[in-house]
Order: structure tokens, then C-alpha cells, then sequence
């Protein structure tokens, strides 16, 4: 147990002697933690803009451990938190386990997939902005090879992957894209020793444009493209401030505005399945004055063009998460 | 695979392999000495802290590093005082230290930085840039040599060069000199050494202290030359591969500088290669990964020579019973 969950734990328990918690959301960071500047930080900025924005209060904790995810979920089910928030697919089975115990809480697993009357799923088409931001690494390519490092090997990063594969594939037939997952445990997820590494590898392979899906781990393959002097690509927040005009672009998975809604909706929200694409603005690229001199007019228009053909129909970006299979990159 | 992939994944093998010699030098020290040291992880978490939160503010990477020697020490002397002084279990006390890294970093981090527990990147001065050898320039040129000179030996930072420069250093100061016997004296049979009129209390503590300042070393390598700035939990479970890779090298100075480029390559080859394929079989990624630790329990079965560790190891030492 360390020292930052024994003040969440002390926190949550006056929170119950209190009893000020009732009906109060809760949110449940998965083990990346809420500051990994990427996944959870986007649940946490949305949980933050709705306190503020209403002056709500809500519980929170960030997992340490595998083993806490069931107990978290208890316990804030017990002091009566409603709805409870998760961030991360692993939430899944321990919300299906816990959900028919608690009939009339809610429980919302974003990336996760639960079958049940109380509980809401929140997906996102991240193939399709990966696809994106795959189009604009192939275009910026200069060696024509560009790079992919993911976390934790799960089928979710693999949706990214493939995604983005296809994105590069389509703006460049001829171009090479290397894989690598950081390992197959959740420290993957904050390995950033362990992704700059692997982002060495990658560009003595000849990448020269890198994307990162892999939370804290990615900080460090951002960190080592920008000193090799070349270009990467931010995933989940708006990560183009890390390293100003050295991250091409971000891919945004608008996780915050998906814990906002959720949050302002309280105990009231309907449950069910949400999938968030490009046309509800779930998933988009990041364009702000750090990468304005990156992104070319002619990057930008082919990139729109396809969103629109996405948004349309008209482009089907296969996914992985649907059939366990990618044709244009092996694992 | 073609030469420049073997001098890259070499090239690689040595930046991993350096954090793991350190922290395998430090707890040979420590274990040598009869105190058995869990808490390697720990001390370079806190050591990863302290120097990239000091260089951060001071803008010196050497400041930094001084003061990842001393969070590192002073963690050091936690687990000497609770496991020499006050004779408790050492096992217990390593853990204990551990998790305290583990947890005070993030506070404090958070507290200082308010960035969630991660120190601000460091930039210029703060980081130990690589260094250019003599030569390596024009020598690039040079078949074969050139390009394992240029690529291999040259533009490390000078943490791996002093890491790879203790190894001789450990190995003479353990078994040439009369600190060394000594303090291996005192891991096999203290009562031998307190007999001779020789503090073992006081030997034990240096090598406690030598462990925190070699760990405080491997931790800054980890924020300030390989990366820049800390990250929670950034050291990974490093600290126990230097462990495995500890007994692997039977507590010698020499083996362990081979031990842990072992591991380091067996890491490489895994972050090159997702799988690797033999002629028919794939080698899972998962599989090299876990190799280091499987290697260790082969060579703790006795399958392959043995690994005695120091006998007094563990044991706090009592004058009198």
C-alpha cells in the first residue's frame, strides 16, 4: 500500500462518516494514474471541469493494484456514490461481478464492455482517429517508415495500431510501419526508460514519425523522438505542448467530455452502450499553435477529406476490437 | 540481421545493462557484507526522484546527482539502522523501504512540482549528455572497428563508463584489499571478525553505505541521462532483475558485470524483436522477458554451478548470546 492511497483511502472513509457523499459521483482511475498526462488525466480534466463548472463534489481513487479494483467499487457503491465512473478496459469483469449487487447504482466503464441494466459503455472509434494521425505520419514521413509503440499488448491498442496502419497505408502504399507493444503487464503503461528505448530501436529501423498509445510509457518515447530529432505522435490528450513543434499531432479520445457529460447527467444518465467517433467529436487530431508549422495545407485538406469520407461511410477503417484481426499489420 | 543491427542491439544492451550493474554492485556490497538488501528497487526510485527534481530546479545535473546519492543514503541508513542497530528483519526492512519510495516520491513530487507526480523535463544542463570518445569522428570510417568504436564504445554518458570502470574497482576493493576481506569476513563469520577487534557494526554500515550511494547512482542514470525527469514507479521492477542478477553472478564483481549484460541484451533482443523465430519455433516476447528470472531459479536449483550466498547473510549480528 503506498503512502498516495492511504490518503485517498483516509479521504474516502471520512467521506462515508460524513455522510456528505450521498449521491455523489465517483470516478475510478485505472493503473496508469490520474497524472499520466494521456488517458486518465483527460477523465480526470472532465471530472475537474464539472466541479467546477457546478460546484459538485466527487469521490476518487486511483488504483494501485489489480487487486483493488473490486474492492473500489464496493466501497463506493456502499457510501452510496452514484454514478461510479471507470476509466480502462480491465474495469469490465469487475463491474460485471459487482453490478447485480447494487441494483440501483449506475456504473459507467469507458474502453471496458459490460452487459448489464445498470451499467453504461462508453467506447470510442479509436481506429478511426488513429487512422487520422496515421495519414499525417505517413505524409510526413521522409523515409517513408514510421513507428507504432503501444502499452500494455491488449486488443485495445492493437484497435489503435491497426487503425493507425491503415491511415498509413492509405495516404502511402509503399510505406513501412514497425510495431511494438512497451510488455504484457500493466507496468507497461509507465515504462518510459522502456519506451525510449524501443523508440531508439524503432529509429535505428529508419522510422522518423512515432506514435505513441501507451500512457505514462509514452512520455518517454515523446521525450527520446524529440531528442533524436524526430517527430511523434501524442495519444488520448492534447500532448503537442510536451515537446513543441516536435509532436506532429495528437490523437484526442475526448475521454474528458465523455466523464463530463456522464458526471453532469448524475444518478438520472441512461444506461446502455455509447460508441463516441468522429462524427460526435469522440476521437479527432489535435491542431494548435505548437504543430501549425508541422501540419502542411496539404496534410490538413487530405486528412479532412477522409475524415469526412469516415464520418460519410464511405472509408471503412477495420477494427480491431470487432473482428480480432488486422490485415495490414501482423502482432 | 547485419552488422549495424548487432552493434545497435549491442548499443542498446549497454544503456539497459548499466542501472543493473550499478544496482547489482550496490547489493553485492550490501550482501557481501551479510546484509540482504530488497530495497535496491526503492533507493533508486527515490535516487531517480531526487536528482531529476534537484536538477530541475538547479539546473545542474551534477547537483542532481549528488542529491539522488543522498536520498539514496539516507534510505540506506534507514535500513541500517533497522536491520545493524536495532537488529530487525532485513527482508522486512527492504520492503518497507520499497514502498515508502514507491509512495513519498509521488507526494513529494506532487507537492514540489504540482505536474502529478513527475518532475518538470529537464533541458540542457540538466541531463548527462553522451560523450563523444576521441576519435570516434575519424575513426567512423575504419572497417569493422570503426563503427564499433563510433557506434558501440563511444557516445555513452559518463554514468556507463563510471559503471563499467567499477567493476574493477569492486573487484579490487573486495579481494585485494584489507576493507574487502574484511568485509566479506563479515557476511561469512562476523564473531571471527569481532574477535580480530574489528567493529563489525562499523563495516557493516559502510557497506550499507557504499549500496546507497551505487544505487543512488543507478537511479540518476535512469531520470538524468536516459530520460528526462521522473515518472512514477519509473525504475520498473529493475531493482529485483539486479537482484536476480546478483545471485546469477554468485556475488562476484566480474560475473555480475556479465550477468546483467545478459539481462540487458535478453532485454534488447526483446525490445527489437516482438518474436523471434528459430527455424520453426517462435520465441514469444513474453518468454525473454521472463528469462532473466527463469535463469536465476535454473542456477539457484544448482543446475548449473552453484550459488552459495554469504553465509551470515540475513543475520543480525548478536556479541553475545
Amino acid at each position: 500500500m503506498t503512502m498516495m492511497q492511504k490518503f485517498l483511502g483516509a479521504a474516502a472513509t471520512l467521506a462515508l462518516s460524513t455522510g456528505a457523499a450521498l449521491a455523489d459521483p465517483a470516478i475510478i482511475f485505472d493503473l496508469g494514474g490520474k497524472f499520466d498526462k494521456s488517458f486518465n488525466e483527460a477523465a480526470f480534466n472532465g471530472a475537474e471541469r464539472w466541479a467546477k463548472e457546478t460546484g459538485g463534489k466527487y469521490l476518487e481513487i486511483e488504483l494501485q493494484s489489480e487487486a483493488q479494483r473490486e474492492q473500489a467499487l464496493r466501497r463506493f457503491a456502499e457510501v452510496g456514490a452514484n454514478p461510479i465512473v471507470t476509466t480502462g478496459f480491465a474495469m469490465s469483469t469487475p463491474i460485471s461481478e459487482v453490478a447485480g449487487d447494487y441494483p440501483d447504482t449506475k456504473f459507467v466503464t469507458i474502453d471496458g464492455y459490460v452487459d448489464a441494466p445498470n451499467v453504461l459503455t462508453i467506447g470510442f472509434t479509436e481506429h478511426e482517429g488513429s487512422f487520422l494521425v496515421g495519414m499525417m505520419a505517413a505524409m510526413a514521413s521522409k523515409s517513408n517508415t514510421v513507428g507504432f509503440i503501444g502499452g500494455m499488448d491488449v486488443p485495445l491498442i492493437r484497435k489503435f495500431a491497426c487503425g493507425y496502419a491503415q491511415g498509413v497505408k492509405a495516404a502511402n502504399p509503399d510505406a513501412t510501419v514497425i510495431s511494438n507493444m512497451t510488455g504484457t503487464t500493466p507496468s507497461a503503461w509507465n515504462d518510459p526508460v522502456k519506451g525510449g528505448e524501443l523508440t531508439r530501436a524503432q529509429i535505428s529501423q529508419g522510422a522518423d514519425v512515432i506514435y505513441a498509445a501507451a500512457g505514462g510509457t509514452g512520455v518517454g518515447v515523446l521525450q527520446v523522438a524529440a531528442d533524436e530529432g524526430i517527430l511523434s505522435i501524442g495519444v488520448d490528450s492534447n500532448q503537442n505542448h510536451l515537446h513543441p513543434g516536435k509532436v506532429l499531432t495528437s490523437m484526442l479520445k475526448r475521454v474528458d467530455v465523455a466523464v463530463y457529460n456522464v458526471m453532469s447527467a448524475g444518478d438520472a444518465m441512461e444506461t446502455g452502450v455509447i460508441t463516441l467517433g468522429l462524427a460526435e467529436k469522440g476521437v479527432d487530431y489535435a491542431m494548435d499553435e505548437n504543430n501549425k508549422d508541422l501540419v502542411t495545407p496539404e496534410m490538413q485538406a487530405a486528412v479532412e477529406e477522409a475524415k469526412a469520407k469516415i464520418i460519410a461511410g464511405e472509408i471503412k477503417v477495420q477494427d480491431y476490437g470487432a473482428d480480432n484481426a488486422c490485415d495490414v499489420l501482423s502482432f | 540481421m547485419d552488422f549495424l543491427t548487432v552493434l545497435q542491439v549491442l548499443d542498446s544492451t549497454v544503456r539497459l545493462a548499466t542501472p543493473l550493474l550499478l544496482a547489482c554492485l550496490a547489493g553485492l556490497f550490501s550482501e557481501r557484507a551479510g546484509i540482504f538488501d530488497i530495497g535496491l528497487e526503492g533507493k533508486m526510485l527515490a535516487a531517480a526522484f531526487m536528482s531529476a527534481a534537484i536538477a530541475a530546479v538547479s539546473g545542474s545535473v551534477w547537483l542532481g546527482l549528488l542529491a539522488g546519492i543522498g536520498a539514496s543514503l539516507l534510505l540506506s541508513a534507514i535500513h541500517g539502522l533497522a536491520s545493524i542497530t536495532f537488529r530487525g528483519n532485513q527482508l522486512i526492512s527492504g520492503v518497507a523501504i520499497n514502498f515508502l519510495a514507491a509512495g513519498l516520491t509521488v507526494v513529494v513530487a506532487q507537492d514540489w512540482f504540482q505536474q502529478g507526480g513527475r518532475t518538470p523535463s529537464l533541458i540542457g544542463g540538466g541531463r548527462f549528455a553522451p560523450i563523444d570518445l576521441p576519435l570516434a569522428k575519424s575513426l567512423q570510417d575504419v572497417p569493422v572497428l570503426g563503427p564499433i568504436y563510433h557506434d558501440l564504445i563511444s557516445g555513452h554518458t559518463i554514468l556507463v563508463y563510471l559503471a563499467i570502470a567499477l567493476v574493477p574497482l569492486s573487484w579490487w576493493a573486495l579481494f585485494r584489499t584489507r576493507f574487502g576481506l574484511r568485509l566479506r569476513a563479515v557476511g561469512e563469520n562476523p564473531a571471527a571478525v569481532d574477535t580480530a577487534g574489528v567493529s563489525v557494526i562499523g563495516l557493516r554500515y559502510a557497506a550499507v553505505a557504499i549500496c546507497g550511494v551505487l544505487c543512488g547512482i543507478a537511479g540518476a542514470y535512469l531520470a538524468t541521462a536516459l530520460q528526462a525527469g521522473f515518472v512514477k514507479d519509473m525504475t520498473a521492477g529493475r531493482g529485483y532483475i539486479a537482484l536476480a542478477a546478483l545471485i546469477f553472478a554468485k556475488w562476484r564483481p566480474w560475473y555480475a558485470l556479465s550477468a546483467t549484460l545478459l539481462f540487458g541484451f535478453l532485454q534488447a533482443i526483446a525490445l527489437r524483436y516482438q518474436n523471434i523465430d528459430l527455424g520453426g519455433i517462435v520465441v514469444p516476447v513474453q518468454f525473454m522477458d521472463a528469462l532473466p528470472y527463469i535463469l536465476t531459479v535454473v542456477i539457484l536449483a544448482g543446475f548449473v554451478g552453484k550459488a552459495i550466498p554469504p553465509r551470515a547473510g540475513g543475520e543480525p549480528y548478536v556479541k553475545e548470546r
